[in-house]
C-alpha cells in the first residue's frame, strides 16, 4: 500500500522534474520546478519529517521560486531566444546525459538500502522524530558547527547581493569604460 | 479531535481506527469549508459593506433580504452565472489554474484552525509553520494569475502583491516566535493551553515584547492579505484589478473568496497566538457544552479582530508602494527581531514570567484602549450638533472650531 | 516540557579549536564595518587593516603542540599550516591591490571584507573534519570570490566572469552535495573519521564509488583540473587582475586543502579504487592547460591555462596518495603562490586607467623601463618552468620524486615532458621583457618601456616580496618542507 503510495509520488516527482527541463516557456519550468519541490515536501511527510517539510514548501516553494518567477516573469522572457544548438551536439548532450542517469541509476539500484524496502525499511523510528523538539537538539549540539557556519554563508551573500545589485553611487570621478573587448 | 473520535469509534483497531480518523477529519474539513469557510467569505463582504456604510454615513445595501443580509448570495449567484472569459492572448492552463493554487493555500490553512479545544481537524505538531507554508503558496498563484493573463496590469499587480507577500511574511514569521517561545510549542493547542481564560494570561501581555509582537504580527499579516492600507496590489486607481484584471465569473469569485475569507485566517492565527485562543474558565465538566463556550469565545475575539479590519480598511488611506517597503524592512523587521530577543531574555531573567509586568502591561493596554474609546465618543457627539445639510462652503467653520 | 540543555557544546569540545575561525569571522566583520565608516578618500586604509587581520590570524591560527577539536573543526598541525598559508598568501595579495583596485575597476570597498570572509571559509575547509562543514566552507569561500569576480562592476567582462562563475560552481557544488549525500548513504555519518571504514572486505561498495567520484568532479571543477577547467581562463581573465591573483593562489590552496584532508587523508581508498580516472584526469590537465597556455597572447589567460597545468602537478599527489606525496603537495602549493603571486603583480605594475596591460607583447621593454620588475618576473616565470635553483624547482622535484616513490612512472615522465613543454611560453615571457624591442612591437607608444608607470610603492614592495620568497623556498627548502611533513604527521591516523 505504502510503496504504491511511493511509487506513484515518484512517478509524478519525476514527471514534473522533467518538465522542469523540457518546457520551452520559462515561466512553466520554473513553476513545474514549485511542483517538484512541493512533492519533495510530501516525501519529506512520508517520511515522517513533518518539519522539515514544512520549512521545505516555505523556504523554497514560497519564497526561493517565488524570487525566480520575478526574476523571469519582469523579464518576460518567450522561450529560448539564442539559436538552438547544433543538433548532432543536441544528440551528444542527450546521450551523455542519458547514459548518466542510467549509470546513477543501475549503481543506486544494484545496492540494497538505498531503494525502499531495503535494508532501512524496517527502522523504528525514535519517539518524536521529526518534530522540532528532536531537530532542534540536534541542530544545537551535534551541527552547531555547521548551522553557524550557515548563518556566516547568509552574511556573506547578503553582502555580495549588495555589492552586486546596488546601483553606484556618483564616483567623484566618472568611470571610464575600459579593457571593452580589447 | 481524536478524543471525540475514539468515542464513536469505540474498540475498533489498527487500520480501521486510523481509517476511522481519516474519514472523521474529511467529514469535518469539509463541514468546516463548505458549512463555514465559504459563506463565511461571503458574508464578509456583506458585513464589509455594511459596517464602511455606517462608517461613511451612508447606508449601504439593504434591498435583499433582512438588512440586505442576503446581498452576498445574490452576488455570488450573479457571478457564477456570469460567463467565464478567458483572454485569447492568456497562458491558458496558467490562467485556469491559477485561482485553484490560490483556493488550496487559503482553504488549506483551515486544518488548523483550532475552533475549540476538541474542534479543530488536525492539530499538527508543526501547526503555524504548517499554516506560514501553506498560506505561502498563495504567492505562486498570484503570480501565475498574474502573469498567465499576458495584460500589463494583471502583471504588475501580481508582481506587487508578491513583493508585498514575501517581504512582510519575514516580519510576521519572526512576530509569530515571541508566542512560539512563551509557549514551547508549534502545535496551535499547544499555544493555546499555555495561554489562560483572563485576559492578563494572554501572550499578549506577558511583556511589553509580546505586546509589541502582537502589533507587528497583526500589521504584518493584514500586509500579507493585501488589505489595506496594505492593498497596493489592486489598487484600482493605477491597476484596475491588479491580478485579478482579466479574470471573470467564477475564477474571479475565488480569488475574492480567498481575500475575504482570508480576514478570518488573520483574525484565527492573532488569536490563537496572542488573544489566547478558546480558553474559557472551566464552568462545567460537559464536553459539549464546554466546547460550545470554547467556539463562542474564539469566534468572538476572531470577528473582533475582522470587525477591527474592516473598520481600518475605512479609516485608513493606502500607502506607497516605497513606504511599503521601507516600513517593512527598515522597520518591522528590526522591531520583530526586538520582540523575538526580548521575549528570549525575558524568559531567562524571570523564568517564571512576572505577573506584576503582566499585570503592568495589560493595565497600559486597557489605559490606552480607555482613552481611545473617550476620543471616539467626543468625536462621534460633537459631529452629530453639526447638521451636515446645512453645511456651505462658506459655513465650515463648524468643523474646525 | 522539558528544556533543553543549555550546554550545548558537543563533548571534548574547546574552544582553542575554534578560536582563528572566530577571530577571521570577527576581522571580516569588523573590517566590514570599518569599511563604511572609512572616509572614502583614504580607503586605502581599510586594506591595512585588513593586512593587519590577516597577519594576526596566521600568528593566532598556529596550532597548539597538541590538536584541539571542537565538534567537528580540528585544530591540528594540519589546519594550523594551512590557516599560515591561506593568511600570508591573502595578505601578500592584498598588498598587491592597495594601489591597483580602482584601476582595475574595483570602486568598492566591500573588496576587503569579502576577502576575509573567502580567507576564513577557506581555513573552515581546512579545518573541517566533516563533510558538511567543509561543503559550508567551501560555499562560504566560493560565495566570496563569486562577488569578487564581478567587482568591476563597470566592465562587461568581470559582470561575465562573476556570473559564469557562479553558474559553474553553483553545478560544481550541486555534484558536490550529490557525491557527499551517497557517501552518507553509506557511511551513516557525514564524519570523515567514518569514511575510512567503507571499504570493507572486497573493496568498496558501487554507490561508495559513485559518491567519492561526485565529490571529486566537485573538488575538480573548484581546482580546474580538466575536463572541469572551462571556466578558468575566462573567469581568470574578466576578474579584476588583483582578484585573478587571489583566485589563483588563496582559492586554489584551499580547495586542495579540503581535497587533501577530506579525501586523500580520510578516504585513503580512493586513491586505489578510482585509480585510473585519475590518473587520466591528471595527465590530460597538465597536458591540457600547457598546450593551451602555448597559444595564449594575453598574459592573464597564460597564467590562467599556465594555473590548469599545475593543478595537473599537483593532482598526481592525489593519484600517489601518500604522505610524501601530500606534503609535497602543500610545499608545491606554498612556492607555487609565491611565484604565481609575483607574475600577476609585475602585470598590473603595468595596467594603467584605460590600459589594462594583459597582453604578453606589453611587457616589451621591460627589462630597460624597469629592471627590478624585469628580474622579478624573469626568477617567477623560471621558477614556474622549475629551473634550479628556484622554489618552483624544489617543489617540482620534491612533488615529482613522491610520484616516483609510489610507482607511477609513466604519470612522472608525462609531468616533466610538459615541464619541458611549460618552458616554451614562460620563457616568451622573458624575450618579451629583455629582447622585443617596445618600438617595433606597438606602434602607438604604449609598451612598458615608452610609459611613464606611476608609481605604486605597496605593489613594488609586494613583487620584491614575492620574488624574495621564491628565491628563499629555492635556496632553503628545509624548513618549509619540513613543516609540511609535520603538519601532515599530526593529522589524526595518518
Amino acid at each position: 500500500m505504502s510503496e504504491l503510495v511511493f511509487y506513484l509520488l515518484a512517478a509524478i516527482t519525476v514527471l514534473c522534474a522533467l518538465g522542469v527541463i523540457t518546457r520551452p516557456n520559462p515561466v512553466h519550468s520554473a513553476l513545474f520546478l514549485v511542483m517538484t519541490l512541493f512533492m519533495l515536501a510530501v516525501f519529506y511527510i512520508i517520511l515522517e519529517a513533518h518539519l522539515v517539510a514544512a520549512l521545505q514548501i516555505i523556504v523554497y516553494a514560497g519564497a526561493v521560486m517565488v524570487l525566480f518567477l520575478f526574476v523571469i516573469t519582469l523579464l518576460n522572457l518567450k522561450g529560448d531566444p539564442d539559436e538552438p544548438a547544433h543538433p548532432l551536439l543536441r544528440i551528444v548532450a542527450y546521450a551523455v546525459a542519458a547514459t548518466l542517469a542510467a549509470g546513477v541509476a543501475i549503481v543506486l539500484m544494484g545496492d540494497a538500502g538505498v531503494v525502499p524496502g531495503g535494508a532501512g525499511a524496517g527502522a523504528v523510528l525514535a519517539e518524536g522524530f521529526g518534530g522540532t523538539r528532536a531537530l532542534a537538539r540536534i541542530l544545537f549540539t551535534d551541527y552547531l558547527v555547521a548551522f553557524e557556519l550557515t548563518s556566516v554563508l547568509l552574511l556573506v551573500a547578503v553582502v555580495g547581493a549588495v555589492v552586486l545589485a546596488q546601483r553606484e553611487p556618483v564616483a567623484e570621478a566618472p568611470l571610464t569604460e575600459t579593457g571593452e573587448d580589447a | 479531535m481524536q478524543a471525540f473520535l475514539d468515542t464513536l469509534l469505540g474498540d475498533a483497531a489498527g487500520l480501521e481506527r486510523q481509517l476511522g480518523y481519516l474519514a472523521g477529519m474529511v467529514v469535518f474539513g469539509a463541514v468546516v469549508v463548505f458549512g463555514f469557510v465559504l459563506p463565511f467569505a461571503g458574508i464578509v463582504t456583506w458585513a464589509e459593506r455594511r459596517i464602511w456604510a455606517r462608517i461613511q454615513s451612508r447606508v449601504g445595501p439593504n434591498r435583499v433580504g433582512p438588512f440586505g443580509f442576503l446581498q452576498w448570495l445574490a452576488d455570488g449567484v450573479k457571478n457564477i452565472l456570469k460567463e467565464d472569459i478567458i483572454p485569447t492572448v492568456a497562458d491558458r492552463p496558467l490562467f485556469r489554474f491559477a485561482p485553484y493554487v490560490v483556493m488550496v493555500g487559503f482553504v488549506g490553512a483551515f486544518v488548523c484552525v483550532p475552533f475549540s479545544g476538541d474542534l479543530i481537524i488536525a492539530d499538527l505538531n508543526i501547526g503555524i509553520l504548517y499554516i506560514t507554508a501553506v498560506t505561502s503558496l498563495v504567492v505562486v498563484g498570484i503570480l501565475m494569475a498574474g502573469w498567465s493573463s499576458n495584460n500589463r496590469w494583471s502583471l504588475l499587480g501580481g508582481i506587487r502583491a508578491a513583493t508585498q507577500i514575501i517581504s512582510y511574511e519575514i516580519p510576521a514569521s519572526l512576530a509569530i516566535f515571541p508566542a512560539v517561545l512563551l509557549s514551547g510549542t508549534l502545535s496551535m493547542q499547544g499555544i493555546i493551553g499555555e495561554q489562560g481564560a483572563a485576559p492578563w494570561q494572554w501572550h499578549m501581555f506577558h511583556s511589553p515584547f509580546t505586546l509589541l509582537g502582537f502589533g507587528l504580527f497583526f500589521t504584518a499579516a493584514l500586509a500579507e492579505g493585501n488589505r489595506t492600507p496594505f492593498d497596493l496590489a489592486e489598487a484600482e486607481s493605477e491597476l484596475v484589478a491588479g491580478f485579478a484584471t482579466e479574470y471573470s465569473g467564477m475564477r474571479s469569485t475565488l480569488f475574492f473568496m480567498a481575500e475575504w475569507g482570508n480576514l478570518y485566517v488573520i483574525g484565527a492565527l492573532v488569536t490563537t497566538l496572542y488573544l489566547g485562543g478558546w480558553q474559557v474558565p472551566q464552568f462545567t465538566y460537559n464536553p459539549v457544552l464546554m466546547n460550545l463556550a470554547q467556539v463562542g469565545v474564539f469566534m468572538g475575539k476572531s470577528l473582533a479582530c475582522v470587525f477591527f479590519m474592516i473598520w481600518l480598511r475605512a479609516t485608513l488611506p493606502r500607502v506607497r508602494v516605497d513606504q511599503l517597503m521601507a516600513m517593512c524592512w527598515k522597520y518591522m523587521v528590526p522591531l520583530a527581531m526586538l520582540s523575538v530577543l526580548g521575549t528570549a531574555t525575558m524568559m531567562v531573567a524571570l523564568p517564571n514570567g512576572s505577573h506584576t509586568l503582566r499585570m503592568a502591561t495589560f493595565a497600559v493596554v486597557v489605559g490606552v484602549v480607555i482613552r481611545f474609546a473617550f476620543k471616539v465618543r467626543f468625536h462621534l457627539k460633537r459631529a452629530r450638533k453639526l447638521d451636515y445639510t446645512s453645511l456651505s462652503p462658506g459655513a465650515s467653520q463648524g468643523l474646525s472650531s | 516540557m522539558n528544556p533543553l540543555p543549555l550546554n550545548l557544546l558537543p563533548p571534548g569540545a574547546d574552544y582553542a579549536a575554534v578560536m582563528p575561525l572566530l577571530w577571521a569571522f570577527a576581522a571580516a566583520v569588523l573590517v566590514l564595518i570599518a569599511e563604511m565608516f572609512w572616509p572614502y578618500r583614504s580607503r586605502r586604509g581599510v586594506g591595512w587593516l585588513t593586512i593587519a587581520a590577516l597577519l594576526a590570524i596566521a600568528v593566532l591560527g598556529r596550532a597548539p603542540s597538541e590538536a584541539v577539536y571542537f565538534g567537528p573543526i580540528a585544530l591540528d598541525g594540519f589546519s594550523g599550516w594551512c590557516n599560515g598559508l591561506l593568511c600570508l598568501v591573502a595578505a601578500l595579495s592584498v598588498l598587491m591591490s592597495l594601489d591597483t583596485l580602482e584601476v582595475n575597476g574595483v570602486t568598492r570597498g566591500e573588496y576587503y571584507p569579502l576577502l576575509l570572509f573567502a580567507v576564513a571559509g577557506g581555513m573552515v575547509m581546512a579545518a573541517a573534519t566533516d563533510l558538511v562543514v567543509m561543503f559550508l566552507g567551501l560555499e562560504t569561500m566560493s560565495m566570496a570570490v563569486y562577488v569578487l569576480a564581478g567587482m568591476g562592476k563597470a566592465r562587461r567582462r568581470s559582470n561575465e566572469a562573476s556570473l559564469k562563475y557562479f553558474l559553474l560552481g553553483a553545478f560544481a557544488s550541486a555534484f558536490m552535495l550529490y557525491g557527499i549525500a551517497l557517501l552518507y548513504s553509506q557511511a551513516g555519518s557525514t564524519d570523515l573519521a567514518a569514511m575510512a571504514g567503507l571499504a570493507g572486505e572486497g573493496g568498496t561498495s558501487a554507490v561508495t564509488r559513485l559518491g567519492a567520484a561526485l565529490l571529486l568532479v566537485g573538488f575538480g571543477f573548484k581546482i580546474a583540473a580538466v575536463p572541469f577547467h572551462l571556466w578558468a581562463p575566462d573567469v581568470y581573465e574578466g576578474a579584476p587582475s588583483p582578484v585573478t591573483a587571489f583566485m589563483a593562489t588563496v582559492v586554489k590552496a584551499a580547495a586542495f586543502a579540503a581535497l587533501l584532508r577530506s579525501v586523500l587523508l580520510a578516504m585513503p581508498w580512493v586513491a586505489g579504487e578510482l585509480q585510473t580516472p585519475l590518473w587520466v584526469a591528471a595527465a590530460a590537465t597538465m597536458t591540457v592547460g600547457n598546450l593551451a597556455a602555448l597559444r595564449q597572447r594575453s598574459l592573464k589567460r597564460m597564467l590562467a591555462f599556465s594555473s590548469v597545468a599545475h593543478t595537473g602537478y599537483l593532482a598526481m599527489a592525489v593519484v600517489a596518495g601518500t604522505s610524501e606525496a601530500a606534503a609535497a603537495l602543500l610545499f608545491y602549493l606554498a612556492a607555487y603562490a609565491a611565484m604565481n603571486l609575483g607574475a600577476f603583480a609585475v602585470m598590473m605594475l603595468l595596467a594603467d586607467r584605460g590600459r589594462p596591460a594583459e597582453n604578453i607583447s606589453d611587457l616589451a621593454g621591460l627589462g630597460r623601463a624597469r629592471p627590478l620588475a624585469a628580474l622579478a618576473m624573469t626568477v617567477c616565470m623560471l621558477s614556474l618552468t622549475g629551473i634550479p635553483p628556484l622554489g618552483g624547482f624544489v617543489a617540482k622535484v620534491s612533488l615529482f620524486g613522491a610520484v616516483l616513490d609510489a610507482g607511477f612512472y609513466t604519470l612522472v615522465v608525462v609531468a616533466v615532458l610538459n615541464s619541458v613543454l611549460s618552458a616554451a611560453y614562460y620563457l616568451g615571457v622573458i624575450r618579451a621583457m629583455y629582447f622585443d624591442d617596445a618600438d617595433s612591437v606597438a606602434a602607438g607608444g604604449a609598451s612598458a618601456a615608452s610609459r611613464v608607470l606611476p608609481s605604486r610603492p605597496a605593489l613594488t614592495v609586494s613583487i620584491l616580496l614575492a620574488a624574495l620568497a621564491v628565491v628563499l623556498i629555492g635556496l632553503s627548502p628545509s624548513p618549509l618542507l619540513g613543516s609540511s611533513l609535520r603538519a601532515l604527521a599530526s593529522v589524526a591516523g595518518f
